[in-house]
């Protein structure tokens, strides 16, 4: 039984939980979230859509269908995940199904930004590493402990030292990944700026 | 770090301050908006209960969910119809310029913004889909964001982000006859690989580049985005400065001279420092088709499916599954593959120069009796005069349907899709799996002209042998 969906809010500094590994480079976001999933005014269902035609697909034997990964939080990927579509839609999905953090080869740049701004954390481990990871989740559950503040990752049997921007770090750590008061607090700037970028007085006559 | 390229001027000109960490914020200049991922960012305006900051710098239309058979309200699809009035009701109680169906300039959002003359060199503009790095054709700094960043662009017209780094991708030389701006781009894609372009702007540049028309260019910007580059641009020039001239939104006497001067000024330095420089000969490349699930995999019409051996040890996995996927053996040849569908339209190929080179091709040819063909003009601007050049008719005499404007089958949200794994020749941007629709359904990305010689032969064909006839 899944426990129920809490989005994440303030500061976040510590995430530990079990993961679930899908092997696989350059998955997009159409393949996290089909297209049709879109169709909706809000994100709350999509969690049980996540990765719908994948699973489909594989007939109960996907990742996200065993039963032995239900609880887990923490994703492993390969290289470029996350690629494609903008859509938000796609970590939302990821979020809602469970999953609280990232770690993997490398990540597209929208999608990134996107977990960001959700607050799930994507950490960067070297290929031979998250293999080991994969490798390991195949045979056993493993658990993680993250501590953002050390940008560490540990179990019982491995120790990783995860890479992550500073700036999302930092962000993470002082709960200023939902930056939308962050920047509202710099108010007086941002009407300086609009009022001294030439184009807005050339602009005048827009619509 | 890059120095005195124009992404570099862009950029500083529009930082408001430092954040922590050593993020930016960033002004957006133009912010547009569409029905598929604004709903959700106008609802956590109302949750911080936040207004619109600068509702006059955010346009919206609405493009990815309209039917383009029948456009009649309330739309067949209850899901859409709901989608298209919650923007409706968003637009009017914040008091934003919404582009409906029938305006006569609504369509795809990055259509539809450059032919009003919205976009223009030298402004950050952001909008919720990836293909936003259509703008940069401009010489404007443009990239994809998502729901919560469209939230804090309508809450404060800025962004939290972290300044790329940039690449100069220089193409010499010029296309050959039948090869396009789309052939071009799928062979950078595949050049460069599909993620080179993470953490990088891509600035296009060279004599091949140079030689394109703006709606080239737009072509060649979209596509950044498929080779990572969440940003792609080019300096403008008179191409630039001329194609702008005259548009409904464009500056206007004194202003325009105001506004010709400052674009004057903005481009790289030829003494910019660039993080990377990739030289490419654009002479080299012939028409190109995918023949994966990954717009990085792609080859010449007359080339055959690489072979795994051929591939280096990254591409390898993702090709064992493009294979297997696509139905496809490694060594055979692309030419002559069936296609049951072909789909013309889409940000990337839907404009009004890929409908006439199209049609040029389709001219007295009839389209092959076992493939379904239909165009989709990017906007309703571009179906018009489409219609006034009489393209509409050659397309339909050829036995292509003629759509109205929207997104369609590019990713398929409405009722355009593939059915089962049947194989469409497409003018579009995305050959992943499941794309076009159906979860087995299979993607061939290729220019327009080419799309329309696969859609007379019922078979991937090289368009230079319509062409010289």
């Amino acid at each position: 039984m899944k426990s129920e969906f809490t989005q994440p809010i303030g500061k976040i500094t510590k995430i530990n939980g079990q993961c679930i590994s899908l092997i696989g480079n350059d998955i997009d976001t159409d393949r996290i979230i089909p297209a049709r999933f879109l169709k909706c005014v809000n994100f709350d269902s999509l969690g049980e859509s996540v990765f719908e035609d994948d699973r489909e697909t594989l007939k109960g034997k996907h990742p996200f269908d065993l039963e032995e990964n239900q609880n887990a939080t923490i994703l492993i990927v390969n290289t470029n995940f996350g690629c494609g579509s903008s859509r938000e839609h796609a970590p939302q999905a990821l979020m809602r199904w469970g999953i609280k953090a990232i770690i993997g080869e490398s990540f597209a740049d929208i999608f990134y930004s996107n977990c960001v701004a959700i607050g799930i954390p994507c950490f960067s481990l070297p290929k031979k590493s998250i293999e080991e990871i994969q490798e390991y989740c195949g045979n056993q559950f493993l658990f993680l402990e993250i501590d953002l503040n050390k940008s560490l990752a540990k179990s019982k049997d491995l120790n990783f030292n995860l890479e992550i921007k500073e700036s999302s770090r930092k962000m993470f750590l002082s709960g200023e990944w939902d930056a939308t008061f962050t920047l509202l607090e710099n108010e007086n700037l941002i009407e300086n700026k609009f009022n001294q970028l030439p184009y807005m007085k050339f602009n005048n006559n827009l619509l | 770090m890059s120095q005195n390229t124009l992404f570099d001027k862009v950029w500083d000109l529009h930082k408001v301050s430092s954040l922590q960490g050593g993020s930016d914020q960033l002004f957006i200049g133009l912010h547009l908006i569409h029905e598929v991922t604004s709903p959700q960012a106008f609802g956590a305006l109302k949750d911080k209960k936040l207004k619109v900051k600068f509702p006059d710098r955010t346009v919206a239309t609405v493009d990815h969910i309209v039917p383009t058979d029948n456009q009649s309200r309330p739309f067949k699809d209850n899901l859409a119809e709901q989608m298209i009035e919650t923007l409706e009701k968003n637009c009017l109680e914040h008091k934003i310029k919404f582009f409906n169906i029938g305006s006569g300039n609504q369509g795809i959002v990055h259509v539809v913004a450059p032919e009003l003359g919205l976009t223009q060199p030298g402004m950050t503009i952001a909008c919720g889909d990836s293909h936003t790095s259509t703008h940069g054709a401009f010489g404007s700094i443009a990239f994809g964001i998502g729901t919560s960043q469209v939230r804090d662009v309508l809450a404060t017209q800025t962004l939290a982000m972290n300044k790329l780094k940039v690449r100069q991708i220089w193409c010499d030389n010029k296309l050959s006859k039948g090869v396009y701006a789309k052939d071009l781009v799928l062979h950078i894609i595949n050049k460069l690989g599909v993620n080179a372009g993470v953490g990088f702007a891509y600035e296009f540049a060279g004599p091949a580049i140079y030689e394109l028309s703006m709606e080239e260019r737009m072509t060649i910007c979209n596509m950044s985005i498929e080779g990572g580059a969440r940003c792609g641009y080019i300096n403008p020039d008179e191409k630039t400065f001329s194609y702008i001239k005259n548009k409904l939104c464009a500056p206007k006497n004194e202003h325009w001279d105001k506004a010709l001067r400052w674009w004057k000024s903005l481009k790289s330095d030829e003494t910019s420092i660039y993080d990377d420089v990739t030289i490419l000969d654009a002479s080299k490349v012939e028409p190109t088709v995918t023949w994966g699930i990954t717009p990085g995999q792609s080859i010449s019409i007359n080339q055959q499916i690489p072979l795994l051996d051929d591939l280096s040890p990254n591409d390898k996995l993702v090709a064992k599954e493009a294979y297997e996927y696509m139905s496809f053996k490694p060594g055979q040849l692309i030419k002559d593959t069936p296609v049951d569908v072909c789909f013309i339209g889409s940000c990337t190929n839907g404009r009004i120069s890929d409908l006439r080179v199209a049609a040029k091709v389709l001219k007295g040819k009839k389209v092959s009796k076992n493939v379904k063909a239909f165009a989709v003009p990017g906007s309703e601007k571009v179906a018009n005069e489409a219609k006034q050049e009489g393209l509409d008719q050659i397309f339909k005499d050829s036995g292509f349907q003629w759509r109205e404007p929207g997104c369609s089958m590019c990713l398929a949200m409405n009722s355009d899709k593939l059915i089962g794994n049947q194989v469409s020749a497409s003018s579009s941007n995305r050959n992943f799996k499941g794309r076009q629709g159906s979860p087995s359904g299979r993607t061939l990305l290729m220019s327009p002209a080419m799309v329309a010689a696969a859609a007379i032969n019922g078979k991937v064909s090289d368009v230079r042998e319509f062409i010289n006839q």
